[in-house]
């Protein structure tokens, strides 16, 4: 048996309640059953998640690498933007 | 708790059992059909081992039991010794192994004979095995219910393995085993048919032999090594 026919799948896991899902690798699966066992043997084996969401990766839609000039350039020399010019409370977690 | 009392050697047949075939499933690493399928069965072969090392510390010394007790000695189903074939192979065994650590965990989680420490193994065990029996049922119905020549490769395990459910079958276990057969189109000789006994008197297959030299060598050659 091989993955290679096997689609590709990308993996998103939630640490804890209240955060939201990352991105943490791909797996191979037939089905989104099994991607969803295979995502929890392959990530969550530290104690690493509490909710899975798998996707196949053809459905994703992604920028093209040739265009970062153009989409992403303009936002560097923003500093504006940036909330740094505020305090950060203590009691505020997750930021 | 000694090993020879009656409620020691029940524990000790469901901790050898457990520690044999997580040794059995750890043969796999690195040469299971997928790289995800590869960690899935480290998974469950660790599970197990945690399973076999708590029931063995409530018997006795952990490693005393587990590396210089002899094939005669152990006391694990016959069915958990026998070797790993093919995949689907293996996840028919795993199957069966998974059906009857089910009720061993449920019955020991419940039970008001054994001591807290063994009801603390057993709760944790009652998870792990709610995975394990969902990857193994998973699969066998895939395989079973699969290609001409996955279905041919696992009825031929379960036919190879039939035998060898007399040591673990119970009302519950055939409740539990033959809905997964059959959805997985497979065909069993029935309830009636002759099984295997013999590990509840240290009789084992030749495959245990083996099995022990492997596991054991690294503690007789060192005895007392440490990490």
């Amino acid at each position: 048996m091989t993955t290679q026919n096997w689609p590709l799948w990308e993996v998103f896991l939630r640490s804890r309640n209240g955060l939201h899902h990352q991105h943490v690798g791909s797996v191979h699966a037939v089905d989104a059953e099994m991607a969803v066992a295979n995502a929890r043997d392959v990530y969550t084996r530290r104690g690493e998640g509490i909710s899975i969401w798998v996707v196949p990766s053809a459905s994703i839609v992604a920028s093209d690498p040739g265009d970062k000039d153009e989409l992403f350039e303009p936002a560097l020399d923003k500093v504006y933007r940036h909330p740094t010019f505020y305090e950060i409370p203590d009691g505020v977690a997750n930021i | 708790m000694s090993p020879t009392s009656r409620g020691g050697r029940r524990l000790l047949t469901y901790a050898d059992g457990a520690l044999v075939l997580s040794h059995r499933l750890s043969e796999w690493m690195s040469n299971a059909p997928t790289m995800e399928e590869d960690i899935a069965l480290g998974n469950i072969a660790l599970d197990l081992l945690g399973q076999a090392r708590g029931l063995l510390q409530t018997i006795g010394d952990e490693d005393e039991l587990a590396y210089f007790r002899d094939s005669a000695e152990f006391r694990n189903p016959l069915l958990c010794e026998l070797p790993n074939g093919d995949f689907a192979h293996t996840m028919v065994r795993q199957l069966f192994a998974d059906a009857w650590f089910a009720e061993v965990w449920a019955a020991l989680a419940a039970g008001e004979t054994v001591g807290a420490d063994v009801r603390g193994v057993a709760e944790k065990a009652v998870k792990e095995n709610a995975y394990h029996w969902r990857h193994s049922s998973a699969w066998v119905v895939r395989l079973g219910d699969g290609t001409d020549e996955s279905h041919r490769r696992t009825q031929d395990a379960v036919d190879a393995l039939w035998p060898f459910r007399g040591e673990l079958a119970s009302d519950e276990w055939y409740a539990r085993v033959e809905p997964v057969l059959a959805e997985a189109t497979l065909s069993t000789p029935g309830r009636d048919a002759w099984t295997q006994r013999g590990s509840a008197d240290g009789w084992h297959t030749e495959h245990l032999g083996y099995l022990l030299a492997e596991m054991q060598s690294l503690a007789r050659a060192h005895p007392g090594a440490t990490w």
